[in-house]
């Protein structure tokens, strides 16, 4: 089921996302430039929506925008970084800084723009599939008995975040 | 020209939602059509909750707007229109603004899967109780923001004590909601469970929320009355989770006068505070579709599963779509729609004989009339067949989600507010243990058959 | 102008690396901790937008390791996403403490152990 008018979403949602990404590294005040993460976020969700992937699209919208940048929130409060908002945004390598992500830039440009023999670097597939059953084939990955194979890293994750809460509470804490 | 007749036409032969259907313009009409009903039902929540409220406070509430204070929400949202903008010195003006915003855009959008019927939705996502759990969470956002930013402490310490209720709420109902998504997984009348990994894929759960409803009406029961007492304990962990979540009564600590002053929309005046006021009216009705979506069954009427012997009455009954069902229970619910229309309507004209005789109550009495004979003729029209077929799924969903909001209204006239240490001790040591167990005993109960095939495997081998 | 108005994996790998880009600019350059730490976020989303994006390439192509079950991509963008959660609460942890002993939030002055 090909997607209708994808040429405009596409530029517009990559444009916000640019757009808050400028905004995010070019701010003064840390709760703008939380704002601008939030924006950037959710239109990378509407992304995922069109590269038909909804089960990341809602995770990226409860965990991220609604998870880690309340978080980030908070603590932009807590520490209540108003005297910041007045120093010098930028540290004295800012130039090297400037530079090296020149060089990666160019890195990327060259490798994008090669093209091997002539053919295309990532042809188009000839096959499209729909998005109704993505959270069930996920699921399939992640879970079944026979072909699931992310069994195991998901049960790390699980234990990952269970030492990231002791860890962050243990950190955040007045007296240990 | 005649394409764009054919392109809206082609919509209403399909039996899929506008957003499956990829029709921009049935898309565009559906969300119009959402929009101002939640308008409407919003502005007429302002006038319920008055008046209820009043009534279980033996006083009146408002009677003079219009009758019985029926244009009262009109007159204060022109109020609200007409008020002072004020923005408090030394606030951060871009947050100040857009934090409203957040707030409204959170609450609306949600109801891009809400389903009135097994088609009447704007579309149905592949994901849709995930979008609407993580969408409402998004407002949180809006309420961190204007608290910061108003300035002032009694704005931060509500949004800070505001938000902090809502993410450790979220948590439960994110747990009974799990409950329910388990259930969706049987099919049929209790097959067994080896559709979890099996090649079936009839037999995996959904987590759209038509597809919610539709494993309803196949088990032929509503989910709230699943494996007695499980679900009726699922819907309660989520019905208290729901009222904690929209900071309404008796969680109503972060935005109460008597504590806080109005809490995080202390320094909003005018329209920014009624876009507050929409969006946490919004946000009740939204939650309370999730409810009725997931536990009182949708679309479907009362005891979806018995249909009695099939009757049939000339044009009048069975309805035109071969594949609905003919019983003559089918038939009696389907009547209930009109029925409650012109008790409405009947109730209207009673209170018309009882206004009073003065010449200053005529244009009172003339309009009570009025309000009266227009319940009347949606009444009459709803027993047309053509029009009882199509309004059926959307009365019914929308009668149980105004249940909902009545009982919201309850609580606020009965319950005394918790204080803030005993809400969070309700959300995480009661609701989160018992949702769990909750869980735990779901999936006991769901794959119950291969428990005991393997326990008695394990016995044998003894 | 097709090649811009077709929107092909290309033109996701390219955004992606944009974001990236803009990303590593923040981390190298700015002063403020909680700043650096949204850089970092922002580095990981365009990595899970790459990601993504070669799922849906995937998805296209016949054979054993494309077809439509080939979601391997998301997959690891749900635990990438996993991963920013719980690296941002512990890189947070670590703001708050350092915040509690040197009331500043600037990067250039973790330098305790400078000789």
């Amino acid at each position: 089921m090909n997607p209708v008018a994808t040429p405009f979403f596409f530029y517009l949602l990559a444009g916000t996302m640019i757009i808050g990404g400028i905004l995010v590294i070019t701010r003064k005040n840390a709760v703008h430039s939380a704002l601008a993460l939030i924006t950037t976020l959710l239109a990378q969700a509407a992304l995922y929506l069109m590269l038909y992937a909804p089960f990341v699209a809602g995770v990226q919208i409860i965990l991220y925008a609604g998870g880690i940048m309340v978080l980030f929130l908070f603590v932009i409060m807590l520490i209540s970084i108003e005297r910041a908002a007045k120093e010098r945004q930028f540290n004295k390598q800012w130039l090297v800084g400037i530079v090296a992500a020149a060089a990666l830039g160019g890195l990327f440009i060259t490798i994008y723009t090669t093209t091997t023999k002539g053919k295309e670097l990532f042809p188009e597939g000839r096959m499209t599939y729909g998005e109704s059953q993505n959270t069930q084939q996920i699921a399939a990955l992640l879970f079944d008995r026979g072909a699931g194979q992310y069994m195991f890293a998901f049960e790390i994750a699980s234990l990952l975040l269970l030492v990231a809460i002791i860890g962050a509470v243990v950190m955040a804490k007045k007296r240990i | 020209m005649h394409e764009l007749i054919d392109y809206i036409q082609k919509y209403l032969d399909s039996n899929q939602t506008p957003g499956a259907a990829g029709n921009i313009f049935w898309a565009t009409v559906y969300i119009l059509l959402v929009f101002g009903g939640l308008s409407v039902a919003v502005i007429a929540m302002n006038w319920l909750e008055r008046k209820i409220l009043a009534h279980m406070q033996v006083r009146l509430g408002p009677m003079r707007v219009g009758p019985h204070g029926l244009l009262q929400p009109i007159a204060d949202a022109i109020k609200l229109l007409l008020k002072e903008d004020i923005i408090p010195a030394e606030a951060d003006t871009f947050v100040f603004w857009i934090a409203p915003f957040m707030v409204v855009l959170a609450a609306f959008t949600v109801f891009v899967v809400v389903p009135f019927g097994p088609t009447h939705a704007i579309t149905d996502m592949n994901i849709g109780i995930l979008f609407m759990l993580g969408v409402s969470s998004l407002s949180v956002l809006g309420i961190v923001m204007a608290g910061w930013a108003s300035n002032s402490h009694y704005p931060l310490i509500g949004a800070l004590r505001s938000s902090a209720q809502m993410v450790s709420y979220e948590v439960a109902m994110g747990l009974a909601v799990l409950s329910v998504i388990l259930l969706t997984s049987l099919h049929g009348v209790d097959l067994g469970l080896y559709g979890i990994g099996a090649n079936d894929p009839q037999a995996y759960g959904t987590l759209s929320m038509i597809g919610i409803v539709q494993a309803q009406q196949e088990q032929g029961v509503w989910f709230i009355f699943k494996f007695f007492p499980l679900g009726l304990i699922g819907f309660f962990i989520f019905a208290i989770a729901m009222v904690a979540e929209t900071n309404r009564a008796p969680f109503d600590l972060p935005e109460a006068e008597s504590e806080l002053t109005a809490g995080f929309h202390t320094e909003y005046s005018g329209f920014r505070w009624s876009l507050f006021f929409l969006a946490e009216y919004s946000a009740m009705i939204a939650v309370s579709s999730i409810a009725v979506t997931l536990w009182l069954g949708g679309w479907l009427r009362p005891f979806p599963g018995v249909h009695g012997p099939s009757i049939a009455i000339p044009h009048i009954w069975p309805p035109a779509d071969p594949a609905a069902p003919t019983g003559a229970l089918d038939f009696a619910f389907a009547l209930i729609p009109g029925i409650s229309f012109l008790l409405l309507a009947a109730m209207c004209f009673y209170n018309v004989a009882r206004m009073p005789k003065h010449p200053l109550f005529k244009i009172q009495t003339m309009g009570l009339a009025g309000f009266g004979a227009v319940l009347g003729l949606i009444g009459l029209v709803m027993f047309i067949p053509a029009v009882r077929d199509r309004v059926n799924d959307i009365f019914w969903f929308a009668a149980k989600v105004a249940g909902f909001m009545y009982l919201y209204i309850w609580y606020r006239g009965t319950f005394p507010r918790y204080r803030f240490d005993q809400l969070m001790k309700v959300g995480w040591k009661i609701l989160l243990p018992l949702g769990l167990a909750l869980l735990i005993l779901t999936a006991a109960m769901g794959m119950r058959t291969e428990l005991w095939a393997q326990f008695q495997e394990v016995v044998h081998g003894l | 102008m097709d090649a811009l108005l077709h929107i092909t994996t290309l033109h996701y790998l390219v955004l992606g690396a944009a974001l990236f880009l803009l990303g590593v600019i923040g981390v190298l350059t700015r002063r403020n901790v909680v700043i650096v730490l949204m850089s970092i976020e922002l580095i990981l989303n365009a990595v899970n937008l790459n990601l993504v994006a070669f799922s849906r390439y995937w998805q296209g192509m016949p054979g054993h390791l494309g077809g439509p079950g080939a979601l391997h991509g998301q997959v690891f963008a749900i635990f990438v996403i996993t991963d920013a959660a719980a690296e941002a609460a512990v890189g947070l942890g670590i703001l708050i403490a350092f915040f509690r002993n040197k009331e500043t939030v600037n990067v250039d002055e973790v330098n305790l152990l400078k000789w």
